[in-house]
């Protein structure tokens, strides 16, 4: 028997039809995650072909792009986004109400960020393929499940059929052995990884992650890690499952209970790549050499460590720009590069454990004169936990903002936004040109780092602090 | 979907490498329930002013790229969000090709639901291309390959069944409705 990774896996147990040199292969979606942004067209486009929802029983909707972060306790509070967005949350009602799909809707005790409340519900579980129209559905790989974003097309399709047409990807292996060091967290080591395969090194392959220091992250951090893998341009990122992502799973409302669990858990130990199985190419990093990173351009394999001067561009026109955009200069230390924004939030950053870190550095802190400092909760059960442990108190101590849960920020599609030639150093996973608001500077970062430089009024290296602690 | 057998036209060069969907599409541009109307807004942070005037220096606002069906881009373009108003609002603008060296994965997917065809090629050709912004081309799909005035061709790939659904203007969903009995099948296995 031929050796197989993860990803073939999971490939062939959902194939409905193989694919030839003519067709793609028909691959059976056992998880759909919708929201407001990318559905209305492909609802809009079943109901022209007299089409109906072939298994709402395995789609889960919310709300969360264009939501707002202040409080919502009625309908008509929507229309403050403006009356498009708010056109758009009314169609997901509709929609989600004549299809007959579970809709996560305010109100709800998990409405959230759709990759935060996958997870969360026990939703997202090893082995199952999961789509959404949206780029960081990668994130659920971190349960050893094929996961990956398509566009409103594939949405229409995986409405009207459950199933989408595709080719087999190739493979790539990133394995990261050794220890973090202090202050160096899961956003450091995606960003490392990024820096190393650049945006479009991923293209055409699903990435596995593994190694000794993927296998000690917590499923949180391992989220963050799969989360950005489209960044380094793969559809999808995986990890396998292992003790640490069933006692996750395990209890979670939607996840398998008696003796359906036994079963299932015998299905997700066999899922890990097989010991000889062979990657298309293979990528390694050392985490002990690893320091915060932040970005310093206009796409996230712009990185440098936060202690490291802006790097020189060798005379790439691209690279320049990059620079220009973003008011820094070549050869000058990254860290002290005042800052007018921090947000803390966004799929790749808004859970517990990310707010818990934040809150570590910012205790008995305050963000710095001038600095707006934005924190905002993947979802609601984040929002109870956070505020259940007091970490609400210590951001608004800090003279941050506590806002409600939504993506925010992160595309500023909500009117949450930096303004224009404002730089923000951001937990998100997008720097690109406007990507936070027209003209908007965006600095990756972890939450430490993001804390740290809220305190500083500058961008900082988070350790001093942590050691401190 | 309108067929796609061969699309001809002077090209227009966007030099800038990883064109990632927010400059293509704005996020705040995503609240639309539509698919039509978007081109008035690509590229809109490079077309127009914080004050909403045209910015009347920039190339996309030339007739050239008016007049264009053949867009040529930097390397890695479509990077980022899965956003499909990209596609939608490039062929509104009036774009029918994109040529690049590497085109993102989802963004590529995308273009072919819609019949904006994505051309990847070689990156000599890549480089020739962007050297020579306004150069008369031909992109032929039936015979897999884009045709310089000269004579010259240059093969590039696609995949069998999106050439066919494009030359058709047949969109993926028939084919997968057409499905329904393996489906069924599968879905009664798994049970």
């Amino acid at each position: 028997m031929t050796a197989k990774t993860l990803y073939e896996k999971i490939w062939e147990q959902h194939l409905v039809t193989p694919e030839t040199a003519d067709t793609p292969a028909v691959l059976y979606v056992d998880l759909h995650l919708i929201h407001e942004v990318t559905t209305p067209q492909a609802f809009t486009l079943l109901g022209e072909r007299g089409l109906s929802v072939r298994r709402p029983d395995l789609t889960l909707a919310t709300m969360d792009h264009s939501t707002p972060t202040t409080p919502v306790r009625k309908l008509a509070d929507i229309d403050i986004v403006g009356p498009a967005a708010a056109a758009q949350i009314r169609a997901m009602q509709a929609n989600c109400e004549k299809f007959g799909i579970e809709l996560h809707d305010f109100g709800s005790p998990y409405r959230g960020i759709v990759h935060v409340i996958g997870p969360e519900l026990g939703a997202t579980q090893p082995g199952k393929t999961i789509v959404c129209g949206d780029s960081h559905t990668s994130t659920h790989g971190a349960f050893g499940a094929l996961a990956f974003g398509i566009g409103a097309s594939e949405v229409s399709h995986v409405l009207a059929t459950q199933c989408l047409l595709q080719r087999k990807a190739k493979t790539m292996s990133v394995t990261v052995d050794g220890s973090l060091p202090q202050g160096v967290t899961a956003k450091d080591i995606i960003l490392a990884v990024i820096g190393e395969i650049g945006v479009a090194g991923g293209t055409g392959h699903v990435i596995e992650y593994r190694g000794s220091t993927i296998t000690a992250l917590s499923m949180e951090q391992r989220m963050t890690v799969c989360n950005m893998s489209i960044e380094g341009g793969a559809r999808a990122g995986l990890i396998a499952p292992d003790d640490t992502t069933l006692e996750y799973v395990a209890g979670r409302p939607m996840a398998p209970t008696g003796t359906d669990w036994d079963e299932a858990v015998t299905r997700w130990r066999a899922l890990p790549s097989d010991a000889d199985a062979a990657f298309d190419r293979e990528v390694h990093i050392d985490a002990s050499q690893l320091k915060p990173k932040v970005t310093f351009g206009t796409n996230p394999g712009m990185v440098v460590d936060v202690d490291a001067a802006v790097p020189q561009g060798d005379g790439d026109e691209a690279f320049d720009k990059a620079l220009d955009y973003m008011g820094l200069e070549s050869g000058r230390p990254i860290a002290g590069t005042p800052i007018d924004v921090v947000f803390v939030g966004s799929c790749t950053n808004s859970r517990l454990s990310d707010l818990e870190s934040a809150a570590a550095v910012l205790r008995d802190q305050r963000v710095a004169d001038g600095v707006r400092m934005l924190v905002v909760p993947g979802s609601e059960q984040v929002k109870a936990d956070a505020e259940a442990a007091g970490l609400h108190n210590v951001f608004r101590a800090a003279g941050a903002e506590w806002r409600e849960p939504g993506c925010s920020m992160c595309l500023g599609m909500n009117g949450d936004t930096v303004p224009r030639g404002k730089l923000a150093v951001s937990t998100s996973n997008r720097n690109f040109e406007g990507r936070q608001g027209v003209g908007a500077r965006t600095v990756l970062a972890s939450p430490e780092t993001a804390a740290a430089s809220a305190i500083a009024g500058c961008i900082a290296d988070p350790r001093p602090l942590l050691a401190g602690a | 979907m309108k067929p796609i057998k061969t699309v001809q036209s002077a090209t227009f060069v966007l030099t800038e490498t990883n064109i990632d969907t927010d400059q293509i599409i704005p996020a705040r541009f995503l609240t639309t329930t539509e698919r039509s109307g978007l081109g008035q807004h690509a590229f809109a942070d490079w077309r127009f002013a914080s004050d909403g005037s045209e910015i009347s220096d920039a190339p996309l606002n030339s007739a050239a790229a008016k007049s264009s069906r053949i867009l040529v881009a930097g390397n890695n373009f479509g990077c980022g969000s899965s956003r499909e108003h990209a596609p939608w609002a490039l062929l509104d603008f009036g774009f029918e090709v994109v040529i690049s060296s590497e085109i993102a994965d989802i963004f590529r997917s995308n273009s072919l639901k819609n019949g904006l065809l994505p051309v990847v090629v070689d990156t000599a050709t890549h480089a020739d291309l962007l050297a020579n912004p306004g150069i008369d081309l031909t992109v032929d799909l039936e015979a897999r390959h884009i045709r310089f005035t000269d004579g010259r061709t240059v093969d590039f790939p696609i995949d069998n069944f999106a050439r066919y659904c494009l030359m058709e203007g047949i969109d993926q969903l028939g084919f997968l409705l057409q499905q329904d009995e393996a489906i069924t099948r599968y879905e009664a296995d798994r049970r």
